[in-house]
């Protein structure tokens, strides 16, 4: 092959990429890549549960990392949001920070670990203990959008399932569950239908969470980047978990309180402490666990918070 | 094409498109609430929030229909120029602008399929004004007890929601403000 | 006391040291350069560019450099950057007829005008491991001939002319767009063959080596195999003509399948057909052959429930970066997904238990 034939370029042979964090735009995508998820936006709010779809882009980090939270996070920033992002509950896990670092990077936002004080929020898993309020918007990342993939894999069907409302698969299965366990054998991606229409997926939270998706005052978007998929929870509205009259529904969680803060009322990460069997229970949502050790509050096997401070 | 509708875009796109697009975003998902938009200046009749509107969601992939009045060489020229946007009649628009009378009749535009319920037309309706004050009452989604809002009549966005999930979904325009009610909206007179 | 363990960032900075460390390897050794992978890992190269979907091979060299030789993951780079770039407009379709061949040959006909042209093919070169490569490269030059006349015809052509192969009628529908709107079935033949040129090829070829064993076989031929270079054109509503914007190097194979024939229409070859950056030609073949698995219903034929045959199978499964970012994605944190789990099994354990011991009391 002759080397004419090839575009020659000047950068290239140092290793270094050849474009910069500057040459990108305001919160990393191109502005009608940004229109097409806000349109996408705007209808998923107005068809509760409902999967838009939408041309998801490729984006710097892996598929199943968080793309289509990504993506809908870069769709509603602007300059004067304070961002917040967790991955499992914590601030701190490593694809969290990644994120984060993505987004003070490219948008420039302010970021924050503080619940309260955060606007927009992108969650991996988790829903904050704190209560939400009309000032935020949680973005979550989702892997698997459609509640009834695992019943049946083809989106050509279960795509027509959702249009005639026919939910009766996922009932069969749940009472199977009982029927083999006595109990309902989903613990987490629970389902839940939205505004008495559409079944839909809330993501890998623990069912723990489930509750706090209905009438939450915050706007709840969700997006499945490698699947193509945005939908949407508008504030106060009505999200009611699959259960049974003879088996409701019921947000369960470790029956502990956290080792750390004491906390009798948030969900509970298991941590093995020794190779003889110890294990104790902290907190997923470090930043509720903080601001309760903060406020005062220690568990069995916390340290005052100012100790902790100093160390 | 008029020198005129090279001007009245966004000065700084990115960031201004992402301050409008929030306010459309807390209206849809807040029916009944209105918003303060700014950074366009389109040409009359088109009200700054409407441009605003449109120059936060419309591009060559979304078919815009111009309704009555706002159907002229002016409107046309600037929303070519700022967003590429093309032109089309009721039943294959994307979006759709144009006074309450203009708009009519609803049912020419797409209210989406029943596999594609999203594949329905927005109708951004511009309004003499906006006010809560003597309005409809609005309950659903996005309200938490009850919200109101001025309405052009009511028994239409009964029938509109009657087809959900079809539907339209509207975006109330006025001066520098704006409002949106979504299909899933219950309206009642005050 | 406990302190939970904190230290993200800082871990995620060290890590990302000790990667470019171990990229680098052993400074003793020379570094590599991007023009040595352009030009001695030229079919890796060719994989980057066919499956990231841009045609550069300086930046698909400079990802196969960055990612250490991991294809994928140098295809990853190169998707992402792609999807940044701006874009100007679309080329005409190029005309793979008047390909600059430096390889043509086909399985159908023993010669044909045109001729059959080996190319730099490893087709029949002895897979001996060449010791002498390890202690020096440098080859003698090859001998030349004149270059191909300037437009080659397609083998199919020659079939075409006398009705024996089926017509594919050129179209002036714009070709959708995989990367700009979202993947809907069912899936047009446009989309389709846009999906498995940028599909994995591993992937594909599994699928195509699938319909050779039986799995929806549809008796391929190689019609014709062709690599070389082709104009890319494109058409400025300025100037009002189309202009000549660069050269592309292309892979393509026609395969020429199993007939159809009703009692009212007189049987017919079919076709299958592959299209690829580069010199990728186990791509293209494998291409060409799921390509004519998966037109089934449009040509009339039985769905034998085989994988190769099912759209919405291969069109989902075939995307490398979308397979291995989810894959790969479970070894994530998934610590509250699994508590939730864990505190099921030990209450249904724990309910089971309770039962077998009243059970035992009773």
């Amino acid at each position: 092959m002759s080397a004419g034939r090839r575009q020659e370029r000047q950068a290239g042979d140092g290793g270094e990429p050849s474009m910069t964090e500057q040459a990108y735009n305001f919160a990393y995508l191109d502005e009608q890549t940004k229109r097409m998820i806000r349109r996408a936006l705007l209808k998923a709010l107005a068809i509760p549960g409902y999967q838009v779809p939408f041309a998801s882009r490729e984006m710097p980090m892996p598929y199943g990392w968080g793309t289509g939270g990504v993506q809908v996070s870069a769709a509603v920033l602007t300059p004067e949001d304070r961002m917040k992002v967790i991955d499992q509950g914590a601030d701190d896990t490593t694809n969290a920070v990644s994120i984060r670092k993505f987004f003070e990077r490219t948008a420039g936002v302010a970021t924050t670990e503080r619940t309260p004080e955060a606007t927009v929020i992108q969650t991996r898993h988790r829903i904050p203990e704190a209560p939400l309020t009309e000032n935020q918007i949680l973005v979550y990342q989702v892997p698997i959008p459609e509640p009834l993939r695992f019943l049946e894999p083809r989106e050509t069907e279960t795509r027509k399932m959702h249009a005639l409302e026919e939910y009766g698969l996922m009932h069969v299965k749940l009472y199977e569950d009982i029927a083999r366990h006595g109990h309902i054998a989903t613990a987490y991606a629970y389902p839940v239908k939205v505004e008495g229409r559409y079944v839909m997926d809330p993501s890998p939270i623990p069912k723990f969470d489930n509750p706090k998706i209905a009438g939450c005052p915050a706007i709840q978007l969700y997006g499945a980047g490698r699947e193509q998929r945005i939908y949407a929870v508008p504030p106060w509205t009505a999200a009611e978990s699959l259960d049974f009259e003879d088996h409701p529904f019921e947000a369960s969680k470790a029956d502990h309180p956290c080792a750390l803060c004491g906390a009798e009322d948030s969900y509970l990460d298991e941590v093995i402490i020794d190779d003889t069997g110890g294990r104790m229970f902290v907190c997923s949502d470090t930043d509720y666990c903080r601001a309760r050790r903060e406020a005062g509050h220690t568990g069995a096997m916390g340290a005052p918070y100012e100790t902790e401070a100093q160390a | 094409m008029e020198t005129a509708s090279l001007g009245g875009g966004f000065a700084d796109a990115p960031v201004d498109a992402a301050r409008a697009f929030r306010a459309c975003l807390n209206a849809m998902a807040r029916p009944g609430r209105i918003e303060t938009v700014a950074g366009a200046a389109p040409p009359a009749p088109l009200s700054v929030a409407a441009g605003v509107a449109l120059l936060t969601l419309c591009d060559p992939e979304t078919p815009v229909h111009l309704a009555g009045a706002h159907d002229c060489g002016a409107v046309r020229d600037w929303i070519t120029f700022h967003t590429g946007a093309p032109f089309s009649g009721p039943a294959g628009a994307v979006f759709a602008v144009g006074s309450w009378a203009a708009v009519q009749p609803l049912d020419a535009y797409p209210i989406g399929t029943a596999t594609y319920p999203d594949r329905s037309a927005t109708l951004i309706v511009e309004m003499p004004g906006l006010t809560a004050e003597g309005g409809a009452r609005l309950s659903g989604p996005g309200i938490r007890d009850s919200a109101r809002l001025a309405l052009p009549e009511t028994a239409v966005f009964r029938r509109n929601a009657a087809l959900f999930p079809l539907g339209l979904d509207f975006i109330f325009t006025a001066g520098d403000r704006l409002a949106a009610l979504p299909r899933t909206t219950r309206v009642e007179d005050a | 006391m406990y302190v939970a363990v904190k230290g993200g960032e800082r871990a995620i900075d060290n890590a990302h040291a000790w990667l470019a460390e171990e990229r680098r390897g052993d400074t003793a050794v020379p570094e590599l350069s991007v023009a040595q992978i352009r030009e001695q890992m030229a079919l890796a190269v060719n994989r980057v560019m066919a499956e990231g979907s841009l045609y550069d091979p300086e930046l698909a060299a400079l990802a196969i450099k960055q990612a250490r030789g991991d294809l994928i993951e140098a295809i990853f780079l190169i998707r992402a950057y792609r999807t940044t770039l701006p874009r100007f407009g679309a080329s005409a379709p190029v005309e793979t007829a008047r390909m600059a061949c430096l390889r043509r040959i086909s399985a159908t006909f023993k010669d044909a005008p045109g001729g059959q042209v080996l190319g730099p093919t490893f087709d029949y070169t002895h897979r001996l491991l060449d010791f002498k490569l390890a202690a020096d490269g440098e080859v003698p030059a090859a001998p030349e001939t004149p270059a191909a006349p300037a437009e080659v015809p397609h083998i199919t052509g020659f079939l075409n002319r006398d009705g024996l192969i089926q017509e594919e009628p050129a179209g002036d529908d714009t070709p959708p767009d995989l990367t700009r709107e979202p993947l809907e079935l069912p899936a047009g033949r446009a989309l389709r063959l846009q999906s498995l040129t940028r599909g994995d090829e591993g992937f594909v070829l599994g699928m195509a080596y699938s319909t050779q064993r039986g799995y929806a076989r549809n008796h391929a031929f190689v019609g014709e195999l062709r690599i070389g270079t082709v104009a890319v054109e494109m058409e400025i509503p300025e100037l009002g003509f189309a202009i000549e914007i660069g050269e592309i190097e292309l892979t393509e194979c026609e395969t020429v399948n199993q007939f159809t024939g009703s009692k009212t229409e007189p049987p017919q070859f079919t076709r299958g057909y592959g299209l690829v950056f580069g010199q990728t030609e186990r791509k293209a073949i494998s291409m060409a052959l799921v390509d004519r698995a998966l037109r089934w219903k449009e040509l009339g034929e039985e769905d034998s429930g085989a994988p190769a045959q099912d759209e919405e199978f291969v069109l989902y499964h075939a995307d490398n970066i979308q397979a291995t970012g989810f894959l790969e994605h479970i070894k994530l944190p998934h610590y509250v997904d699994f508590q939730s789990e864990l505190e099921l099994v030990r209450r249904i354990r724990a309910e089971a238990e309770a039962a077998t011991s009243r059970e035992a009391a009773e």
